[in-house]
């Protein structure tokens, strides 16, 4: 019997609305890689939150070598020997490697006003040599690869002397080669006593590093397995779960399809590769993967928010140039980013000004603003998208985030898009205003406007679209029809599978 | 949120806001008031027609500059090169008029169009080269300021045998009233930059600017185009405060001008206007400036000693900031 490290138990954790955890269960062993998963919101940052000292839980117990404790805050955390590695990575680039590691414990020297660097860079020498890896000390990380600096970080989280190792998707930036050499550190570590957990939603590295592990879904527990006597397959509908929804899957016979919007061969850097569909008039187009799929970068490439390498564009059979977000714009498509409040909205300025920025040409006489005619389509906006408001004077910001959603829609309508592309329409929008949404976006499409949707959540996927792209790692991975054949476990299966 | 409890909590919160901005804007009006009865009841030599007339006539210029920088401040952008670019107008007026001969509208317009050249050559560094507003505008300065001393031959250009560019700031255009005209044109630009800033598309896509770049430029506005023209428009600005300039003191000063940007920055910032971006009128910038004025002036009418007025000039914008401060705060 394995020696327990860790034990949570019946762990509970309320944000404002939502029940981010019910009765958690988690343990962890010495010497043990134990894999934790499930599906986007499933709850497992928060439980790894919880566990770092970042989030207080509601209930439950935490017993940690055989000890009950509570975490207050990071540090305790850190002097307990819990360590985090972030999926972005938490690095000074300006600085070297040493610098990095120790940083806030320098040793000092001179009446502890000196920076003693010599002793710096032999101390990270030293457990570089203790953990097997092979760097300089005096590098600075901005020179590193990736996956370099990704050691730095293990590094510096065991230097802590940490017994508990958090590795949030630790291979999501990595190469194969790389990826070969993270295991064989985590393989040392392993035989070492340190106790790893490992978030991933890669399902055959996981066959390959992990003993066991937890699968989470919409903040419960659901069980927890010996990787070894599972297969992927059965992981995966552990983590989608059987849950019936309502299908309501939109008509789509009797409709031409009618080409509007057609993407050849898009490229760009890592994030997009080879990138080509349709989207047909009157359809919505959903768009399924997780997390850095790539799916964002397709739309703001498509709306001209960043630059392509390369790759085509055509709207209604015209070859067109995209090179700033204005071209996509006179094209007719309208793009509401997933981060509203960043790069959707004027968050200051009122209910009308937001809906007419998009069309100020419209509502300019030689120069001059005619502001009756902006409050007049505004109004008529509050109207028609049943935006919740007192007046139409009022600022964004004091809105639900469900009636900011319906502001960014008019002003696409305003402007008269007829492509929209909706990242995750329904991001931050409590259930009520979620529906709201779904039946505008019905609406829309049955009104002739092509809609591309991006979502993380497969039941929005399947509830809402005609066709389904499913992307991993910048491609495509699959197109689906929406009908009788199509299934989570399907897009997730798609959705997680790598191609060199 | 969709249910009748929560939908009052966005009708309270704004009403809170309302409050807040209300209050920053009487702030800002209510001290120009406070100052001048205390100015009034402290010295009886305060409140004359003459030393009122004189409070005004020397926000004129520092009024008009930060008029221009108003627009620049609300897109979350800053120009230290005001003060050199307007001595650059003054003396290219100078030059156009004295040296060249040319008519003095011809001269006056020629001021003009350097302020908007330098201010669209700022603008374009900024927006297309990516240089930072401070860097762009700092160089600029500099650039301004050698080029006036260059030009002029670092020697003063007097307008002295042509009284009518003299008359531009200091004759009096409304007949019977003793107003001069460098103070007519201050409170005239004012009500073009309010129009400006408050009815036309210009102003709306300076506060979008200000207020979210990235979304502006998402929602398919050409933002590099807008930035330029901004600039352009506060050079324009610039331009007409360097003809004020050059007018009041019959002659064009090469090596004045340094420091004038600041002062008129502090205006702005007096006047509520956010350096964040995305806030600030007109008026509160004309009630900076005229509070700016008002202070130094009460101060030298008490024989408090110069070095004194710029220390409590000093403090009335740390004030004026920090109320700016808590402001935001509270809105969030």
């Amino acid at each position: 019997m394995a020696e327990k490290l860790l034990k949570m138990e019946g762990i509970s954790k309320a944000f404002p609305g939502v029940q981010a955890l019910s009765n958690v269960l988690f343990d962890l062993n010495k010497g043990e890689v134990h894999a934790l998963l499930g599906e986007n919101g499933a709850g497992k940052s928060t439980l790894m939150k919880i566990l770092t000292g970042i989030y207080q839980r509601d209930s439950g117990t935490i017993i940690y070598q055989g000890n009950e404790i509570e975490i207050a805050d990071t540090k305790e955390a850190q002097q307990l020997g819990i360590s985090i590695i972030h999926q972005e990575l938490n690095l000074a680039r300006d600085l070297t490697v040493a610098q990095n590691i120790f940083i806030g414990r320098e040793p000092k020297s001179g009446f502890r006003l000196f920076l003693n660097e010599k002793e710096l860079n032999l101390m990270t020498q030293e457990l570089f040599d203790r953990l097997n890896i092979r760097l300089n000390p005096g590098e600075l990380v901005e020179d590193l690869s990736v996956a370099k600096q990704q050691m730095v970080e293990i590094a510096k989280a065991l230097s802590f002397e940490s017994k508990i190792l958090i590795m949030d998707e630790p291979t999501a930036a990595l190469t194969d080669s790389e990826i070969d050499s993270l295991f064989t550190i985590i393989r040392n570590l392993r035989s070492d006593g340190v106790g790893i957990i490992y978030i991933s939603h890669r399902m055959e590295e996981l066959k390959r590093i992990a003993d066991r592990a937890t699968v989470m879904r919409d903040g419960t527990y659901i069980g927890t397995v010996n990787m070894r006597e599972i297969t992927i397959d059965q992981i995966i509908s552990m983590m989608v779960g059987r849950q019936i929804y309502q299908n309501q899957r939109p008509e789509i016979k009797n409709r031409r399809i009618e080409k509007v919007l057609e993407v050849k061969s898009l490229n760009r850097g890592s994030t997009i590769k080879d990138v080509s569909f349709d989207l047909h008039q009157g359809e919505i187009l959903g768009f399924a993967g997780l997390m850095g799929a790539g799916r964002t970068e397709v739309a703001r490439a498509i709306f001209g928010a960043d630059p392509l390498e390369s790759g085509d564009i055509y709207i209604r059979g015209k070859k067109v140039r995209v090179k700033e977000p204005l071209d996509a714009v006179n094209n007719g498509i309208g793009y509401l980013s997933e981060d509203r409040k960043q790069f959707g909205l004027m968050l200051e300025m009122d209910i009308k000004a937001n809906i007419a920025i998009a069309s100020m040409n419209g509502f300019v006489q030689t120069g001059w603003l005619n502001k009756l005619n902006i409050n007049k389509q505004a109004s008529k906006m509050v109207d028609a998208l049943k935006i919740k408001t007192p007046s139409i004077h009022q600022l964004v910001k004091n809105l639900s985030g469900g009636n900011q959603q319906k502001v960014v829609i008019g002003k696409w309508l305003t402007r008269d898009s007829d492509i929209l592309i909706f990242d995750e329409p329904t991001r931050g929008i409590d259930i009520g205003a979620k529906d709201e949404i779904y039946k505008l976006l019905n609406e829309l499409a049955a009104q002739g406007k092509s809609i591309i949707m991006i979502s993380s959540e497969l039941p929005e996927i399947l509830r809402m679209s005609h066709r389904v792209i499913v992307m991993c790692e910048g491609r495509i991975t699959g197109e689906l029809i929406n009908d009788e054949k199509i299934s989570q476990e399907l897009i997730m299966t798609l959705a997680t599978k790598r191609i060199g | 949120m969709e249910t009748q409890g929560p939908q009052l909590i966005p009708n309270d919160k704004k009403k809170i806001h309302l409050k807040s901005n209300a209050i920053q804007q009487f702030l800002a009006f209510g001290s120009l008031i406070i100052l001048i009865i205390f100015f009034s009841i402290a010295s009886p030599n305060f409140f004359q027609f003459n030393n009122i007339i004189g409070i005004l006539l020397s926000t004129s210029v520092i009024g008009i500059l930060a008029l221009g920088a108003t627009f620049i401040i609300i897109t979350s952008g800053i120009d230290l090169s005001v003060g050199t670019v307007m001595t650059l107008c003054s003396v290219m007026t100078g030059v156009f008029i004295t040296s060249m001969g040319l008519p003095i509208i011809v001269g006056v317009l020629g001021g003009i169009l350097t302020g908007a050249t330098a201010g669209a050559i700022a603008g374009i560094a900024i927006a297309k080269f990516r240089i930072p507003p401070f860097i762009a505008t700092l160089a600029m300065m500099m650039i301004a300021k050698g080029l006036a001393l260059v030009i002029s031959g670092a020697a003063p250009i007097y307008f002295t045998s042509y009284e009518a560019f003299t008359e531009i700031a200091m004759g009096s255009i409304i007949p019977g009233i003793e107003i001069p005209n460098a103070i007519l044109i201050f409170f005239g630009m004012a009500v073009i930059g309010g129009i400006i800033l408050n009815k036309t598309i210009i102003g709306r896509f300076t506060f979008a600017i200000g207020s979210n770049e990235e979304a502006t430029r998402l929602s398919g506005v050409n933002v590099n185009k807008w930035k330029i023209i901004i600039y352009s428009i506060a050079g324009i600005f610039t331009g007409i405060g360097g003809i004020v300039m050059a007018a009041r003191l019959n002659s064009a000063q090469p090596a004045l001008g340094q420091g004038y940007e600041l002062e008129a920055i502090a205006a702005v910032v007096i006047g509520g206007t956010s350096l964040s971006g995305g806030k600030g009128t007109i008026l509160g910038t004309v009630i900076g400036a005229l509070i700016m004025s008002v202070l130094t002036n009460g101060l030298r009418i008490l024989s408090v000693p110069q070095e004194w007025q710029t220390v409590v000039v000093g403090a009335v914008i740390l004030f004026a900031v920090y109320t700016d401060v808590i402001r935001n705060k509270k809105a969030n």
